[in-house]
């Protein structure tokens, strides 16, 4: 078991390198949730007085949306790491070596975890500095991030099942591009959910990036209805154990087709 | 260990992949400690899937196989604390530098502290990467990669040594190096090397023995100057004018076959390959032969026999040939057993 923790501090480490060393990328990774957060932000500051967003502020209300929004769309592209990793022999000489399968894996899970973490605290920050104000405090801004960092983990796992399974980018890219932003307006991220047809609202029961909201909104308000934040939150918690397990079981059949 | 038990056993390999595409057909290896074994084949042969079955990566479909004396399937992990694998695509991380590739490598088998440090120090130095080590792979030369890639594999000081294709895509004068490299190793600390190439001229400089590999099974085996001395005499190779029908193939065969010292005609397309105890002294007696069975001749060249003669003895095909897809060679053998 230690031997596993170790090898997964390692395979984590490796790929913080990464990240930390493409500045670009890291940049790009943090620079598009301003441009949502004031973009949208200013587009639809006057959409509040519609009624239903539980704040006079249009920014308090985006926060949580940029957020979680960030968190899916930047997990989703964890696949073409996989990919690129198998196409230029990496994952194959690791599995050479003995270190732990668990590991190469988790490795992936934690970095994208402390990476989405990274980046909801950022957004936070620059909500606080544009003039948002977050009444839950400290601990509802946690929850917001645990739910991103679920969310993120969830499309994460399956991003890199999808990367392991059909082997090319055009998949990864059709699919991710076709998903983002269906999922992302079929919630509460823009739109208080009393404003939008009730069609809409059902469907957004049943979208695990509305629960990442719900749950990260209402334990970011001044009254925060735990009873919503922990179901979402489990409901978030089932789905990212059930994608990772499935990313686990993809990484076996890969070993097996190698 | 017992020291006497080979360092790599397969039997009897089959590896089918979806598609009905046999990789392998009844394979069997066996390399005796210390010594440089190459697997030589043209691309498609097997020889990669052999590496990867030896190296845990794939399952054999049946068939066994031992690598330092642990069973593949029963001990992976002992077999892959005792081996060092150079991959086509070795894949040291682009991002990281030369060092922290190593290092990874080696905490990975679990060395660490000081000792890794040592190793890895000595390992940049041996392979002239000290100055660069410091520097993202990404800015390496195809040498210093491939040069990087063997560091990798012998972070751990591994007993057997898989190198798959070391030297394709690299640039002659690389590859020149890398052949001094492994030629260095392999007399080093007994290590046994395992290596698979597609070049005649790389198992015939590096490996103590040879087996040809073709179509997923190992058609012959041996010494490469052994494999070499069983072809007697030499080669006269003869470029027609125009490629022959079986008739007239026959005819050649009958006529070339009656001239004195002849014992062996191959037909390869345009080509006729004769062996002969004199080379050179027989070639007026076949050009007059040639000439009266009407077949024009657009060359003649002979040559002492090569590794690519062996292959086209074995495999039935000329080396060139097997490693076009589609290619078709028909084969007389007149001397041939």
């Amino acid at each position: 078991m230690s031997a596993t923790l170790l090898d997964t501090w390692y395979m984590t480490r490796r790929q913080l390198v990464v990240f930390a060393r493409q500045p670009a990328y890291a940049v790009i990774t943090l620079i598009q949730p301003v441009i949502w957060l004031f973009l949208f932000g200013s587009l639809f500051r006057k959409v509040v007085e519609l009624g239903g967003f539980g704040t006079t502020s249009y920014l308090d209300y985006l926060v949580p949306g940029v957020v979680v929004m960030s968190a899916l769309s930047s997990n989703m592209w964890a696949g073409m790491g996989t990919l690129e990793e198998i196409q230029r022999g990496t994952l194959n000489r690791f599995l050479t070596t003995p270190v732990s399968r668990a590991a190469l894996m988790n490795g992936n899970v934690v970095n994208n975890g402390l990476v989405t973490a990274l980046q909801s605290v950022v957004i936070v920050l620059l909500g606080l500095l544009g003039g948002a104000d977050y009444p839950g405090g400290i601990g509802g801004v946690t929850v917001l991030v645990v739910a991103s960092v679920l969310l993120g983990t969830v499309f994460g796992a399956l991003s890199n099942a999808l990367g392991m399974l059909v082997r090319e980018r055009e998949s990864i890219i059709g699919i991710n591009t076709f998903l983002l932003l269906p999922l992302t307006f079929l919630s509460s991220a823009f739109m208080a959910p009393s404003q939008t047809p009730s069609w809409m609202r059902h469907i957004a029961d049943f979208n695990p990036l509305d629960w990442a909201m719900v749950a990260g909104r209402s334990a970011m308000s001044a009254h925060p209805d735990w009873g919503d934040v922990l179901g979402r939150g489990g409901a978030l918690l089932g789905l990212a154990v059930a994608a990772v397990w499935l990313s686990i079981r993809t990484f076996r059949s890969y070993q097996r087709s190698v | 260990m017992n020291t006497r038990a080979p360092a790599v056993q397969a039997r009897q390999l089959v590896k089918t992949y979806p598609g009905d595409v046999t990789a392998l057909n009844g394979l069997d290896v066996t390399v005796e400690p210390g010594t440089v074994f190459g697997l030589l084949g043209p691309n498609g042969a097997g020889k990669s899937t052999t590496v990867k079955i030896l190296t845990t990566l794939a399952r054999a479909d049946s068939g066994s196989a031992t690598v330092a004396g642990h069973d593949v399937l029963r001990h992976p992990d002992r077999v892959r604390r005792a081996i060092g694998v150079v991959a086509q695509n070795s894949g040291a991380d682009p991002v990281a530098t030369g060092r922290e590739n190593l290092e990874l490598q080696g905490r990975l088998y679990g060395v660490r502290g000081r000792t890794l440090t040592a190793r890895v120090d000595e390992l940049l130095e041996r392979f002239a990467l000290t100055e660069a080590a410091r520097r993202q792979v990404k800015g390496y030369s195809g040498g210093m990669r491939r040069r990087l890639d063997l560091a990798l594999g012998l972070v751990h000081r591994p007993d057997v040594l898989f190198l798959d294709e070391p030297t394709t895509g690299l640039d002659p004068e690389a590859r020149t190096a890398m052949w001094d490299e492994i030629a260095r190793l392999a007399g080093h600390e007994g290590l046994t090397i395992l290596l698979t190439t597609h070049y005649l001229e790389e198992a015939d400089r590096l490996a103590d023995r040879i087996a040809i590999v073709d179509r997923g099974r190992v058609v012959v085996e041996g010494t490469p100057d052994g494999l070499k001395g069983e072809l007697r005499g030499d080669a006269v190779h003869v470029e027609l004018r125009e490629t022959l029908g079986d008739s007239g193939r026959a005819l050649l065969q009958g006529a070339l076959g009656t001239v004195p010292g002849v014992h062996e005609v191959l037909f390869d397309g345009r080509r006729v390959s004769v062996r002969a105890d004199d080379g050179a002294a027989c070639v007026p007696a076949l050009l007059g032969a040639l000439e009266r069975a009407g077949a024009g001749v657009a060359s003649a060249t002979v040559a002492r026999p090569s590794l690519d003669d062996v292959y086209l003895r074995y495999a039935g095909r000329r080396y060139s040939e097997a490693e076009a897809p589609g290619a078709d060679a028909l084969v007389l053998a007149g001397g041939a057993r």
